[in-house]
């Protein structure tokens, strides 16, 4: 199956010819951002944290949502997520190993990284997010390659590979909410201390994740002869439906709790974001264009007619999307780092090598994804032909 | 077998990259430099070919001594104590970096991070 | 053939043993080993804490910061964003943001409070280190091994306080005179106040208290009962930066 990827048509090399040319910039700018120190960075001494661990926030929810067609497909025998299960299990691959990427381009001393394995230690959260995201990789990696084998030769999969799937499905909870617990536990952060963190990162993936399949699926009809079929792009969208509306309510679950109690410590975060403080407020305008979209998203997501046009969903799945990534991959992180401890107001911007860096990490998750989705479906073609 | 050229052209290709640097250094060796030993000391922390051997070993266990385990004196295995610093104690004697440790180090190709924080000259990084 | 593989396994087997125990024994012959101790001088104790006495401070004196910041090489850098601080003058609404209000004492309003890392009896830094860079030691300091960290931050994150610096950029570009009594640092590694721990090793108090002519900076064990900093706070009320999140802060204000 591993030569499957060397053969394509002219769009197929164009577009990794393109996607190569991104990671290239990204690895000069690496390079740079190696030799030069993180300086390169928008980051500083009050906002350590910036656009790497939101972008790898953001990606564990897109692995994590693989679940939401594993489950309904391995527990409830729902068939029509049998076509499109490799899709899911490939996306959270590529998306694992972004997250693997964006955690090392943020490290200081990025050679030490062994460091954490060499000197394990359990009380650190950022040790199980490794764990588990190590473990998340293998788990998917084998089970999509075992299952698309057998697929290939026209077997059932062999059955060691069942409680590897099972045990996959509690594993994608853990690994959003290990992630949560990275914030949720850091006293004197008052924007990420709320138990509900991990529930909100939940609800986000499992509307975003599926979003991105959806639209994965739509544009390989169009540009492929693969057909994820329209019963499972319509039970993804009731998921992403479902997931949109549960995460606004999470979200102003939180803004109550934070509004009425009128704790400064974890208002001064939601005023910062929304009105901005002391005159300062760089994601005011994302944060209410991110609010407009998930509103709107959700309005055109329950109405059946338009949930039913594959354009009109396509666009809200976008909607869904952006809203989610503004949220997660650029407030989420910088947010609870503004104000300071000490109350200062430093505000953050990404810069240019910092972004490029990114957009090379993505230019290799989209790559890797699209070398395993040729793989999936030209042994899919080749197993129905 | 088909394509029996290109495979065997190929496989030459590769060997002859892998051993470039083998047959483009040959002959040409360089010299293993000759180490400048502090003239008014005759005696180091332990033996000499110990220190040429596991001197970096040494250092290891002292920095974890002195950083992790509060402990600042080394009692080596004659009983004589020294101060475990490599700026204030192995730079006392050797007082030229450049001279003792580089030269090893440059023609091994070892590049020791040490000197990204300590400091080599009194006063000047 | 069965029988002499069996043979060969055995005998390649113990000789790997033997080839293995080798550098033990020679190791036993060698007589005695050496041994690491602490400095004679070494001040011990068992919880490390400071008394700063608030009105005691000059307004315009920057002696503590000049002088730990001199001793331990920490670099001066313009660019407030990849600043590096061990010490450093707050106001009074920023070292204690819950607890400001707007009669404050005028005395109090801009005076300087000097904050540094609060040696915390829980320390939430040291909890999130994934690589034990960061510990306690049994003296109650929390001390950062550089060797070992791999600037991930994390501490940054989790500190309450904002003690903690990273080196965003090479230090030693900062730096134009060095002091030969305590590394720099390189690109890449987090560092914060260590209390001296280098000074306490060889007998000597932290260099800001030192420093500081008009005493306002106290420094001693909280366990021993004629300690400066226990008489100070048997007599005096002081204040503490966020008890309410139960890291134990050690440094303590009177003000």
């Amino acid at each position: 199956m591993l030569e499957k990827p060397l053969f394509g048509s002219k769009k197929y090399y164009a577009w990794m010819t393109l996607l190569m040319v991104v990671i290239g910039v990204g690895v000069i700018s690496y390079l740079y951002q190696f030799i030069v120190g993180l300086g390169t960075t928008g980051m500083s001494r009050d906002v350590s944290w910036g656009f790497y661990i939101a972008q790898l926030t953001f990606l564990v929810g897109v692995a994590a949502s693989a679940v939401m067609v594993v489950l309904p497909y391995y527990l409830h025998n729902y068939k029509e997520f049998g076509r499109i299960t490799i899709l899911g299990e490939f996306l959270a691959v590529s998306a694992i190993l972004m997250c693997m990427l964006f955690v090392t381009v943020d490290l200081g001393k990025p050679l030490r990284l062994l460091n954490m394995f060499r000197y394990p230690t359990p009380n650190s959260i950022l040790f199980w997010d490794v764990i588990v995201l190590t473990g998340y990789l293998l788990l998917n990696i084998v089970i999509g390659w075992i299952t698309l084998s057998a697929e290939k030769q026209g077997v059932k999969p062999p059955g060691w590979i069942k409680p590897l799937i099972y045990l996959s499905i509690p594993w994608a909870v853990s690994i959003h909410t290990v992630t949560a617990f990275l914030y949720a536990g850091l006293p004197g952060r008052g924007y990420w201390l709320t138990a509900i963190l991990a529930p909100r990162f939940l609800a986000s993936a499992f509307a975003g994740g599926p979003a991105i399949l959806i639209l994965l699926s739509l544009l390989l009809k169009k540009f492929t002869k693969f057909d994820a079929g329209t019963n499972a792009i319509q039970t993804l969208a009731k998921i992403v439906t479902y997931a949109a509306i549960i995460n606004i309510f999470f979200f102003f679950l939180e803004v109550f709790t934070v509004f009425y109690s009128q704790i400064p410590e974890h208002m001064d975060h939601f005023k910062y974001l929304f009105f901005g403080l002391h005159g300062k407020g760089f994601l005011i305008p994302f944060m209410w264009f991110s609010i407009t979209l998930g509103f709107a998203a959700i309005a055109m997501l329950i109405t059946p007619s338009v949930r039913k046009n594959e354009k009109l969903l396509a666009l809200a799945c976008v909607l869904v999307f952006i809203s989610i990534w503004i949220d997660k991959g650029l407030a989420l992180i910088s947010a609870g780092f503004i104000p300071s401890p000490l109350h200062h107001v430093t505000e953050y911007v990404p810069t240019i090598p910092e972004l490029l860096i990114s957009l090379g990490i993505y230019g290799i998750g989209l790559a890797t994804l699209t070398v395993l989705y040729k793989i999936a479906l030209s042994v899919k073609e080749e197993a129905e032909a | 077998m088909y394509d029996s050229g290109k495979i065997i052209a190929g496989l030459v290709i590769f060997i002859i990259l892998i051993t470039f640097p083998f047959w483009y250094n040959h002959g040409k060796a360089s010299i293993a430099p000759d180490r400048v030993l502090p003239k008014d000391q005759k005696e180091c922390v332990e033996e000499i070919s110990y220190m040429t051997s596991s001197h970096m070993q040494l250092l290891n266990d002292w920095r974890t001594s002195v950083v992790r385990d509060t402990n600042r004196i080394y009692k080596n295995k004659k009983g004589k104590t020294f101060s475990m610093s490599l700026t204030n104690t192995c730079l006392d004697c050797h007082s030229s970096k450049a001279d003792f440790c580089d030269k090893c180090h440059n023609y091994l190709a070892v590049v020791p991070y040490c000197w990204e924080c300590h400091l080599t000259e009194k006063g000047n990084p | 053939m069965e029988s002499s593989r069996r043979k060969f396994l055995k005998i390649a087997g113990l000789s790997v043993l033997g080839l293995g125990a080798k550098p033990v024994i020679e190791s036993f012959a060698q007589g005695i080993e050496p041994t690491y101790s602490t400095d004679k001088k070494a001040l011990k104790g068992k919880k490390w804490a400071m008394v700063i006495d608030v009105d005691k401070c000059k307004d315009d004196c920057e002696d503590c910061i000049a002088a730990c910041h001199r001793g331990h090489n920490v670099p001066k850098i313009d660019n407030v964003k990849h600043e590096i601080k061990w010490i450093w003058h707050e106001e009074f609404k920023n070292a204690f943001p819950a607890q400001e209000y707007d009669n404050l004492a005028e005395r109090l309003e801009h005076k300087p409070f000097m904050v540094l890392c609060n040696h915390c009896t829980n320390p939430p830094c040291v909890r999130v280190c994934p690589t034990k860079a960061t510990f306690k030691r049994e003296d109650g300091i929390v001390l950062m091994d550089f060797h070992r960290c791999i600037g991930c931050r994390f501490c940054m994150a989790a500190c309450p306080y904002g003690s903690r610096s990273f080196n965003w950029f090479d230090p030693r570009k900062y730096l134009e005179v060095t002091s030969p009594d305590f590394p720099t640092r390189s690109k890449g590694v987090v560092e914060k106040c260590n209390f001296c721990a280098e000074r306490l090793a060889i007998g000597k108090i932290p260099l800001c208290v030192e420093a500081c002519k008009e005493e306002a900076l106290v420094f001693g064990d909280l366990e021993d009962p004629n300690s400066p900093v226990k008489k100070i706070l048997k007599e005096r009320y002081a204040i503490r930066r966020k008890p309410s999140l139960g890291t134990g802060p050690n440094i303590f204000y009177v003000i």
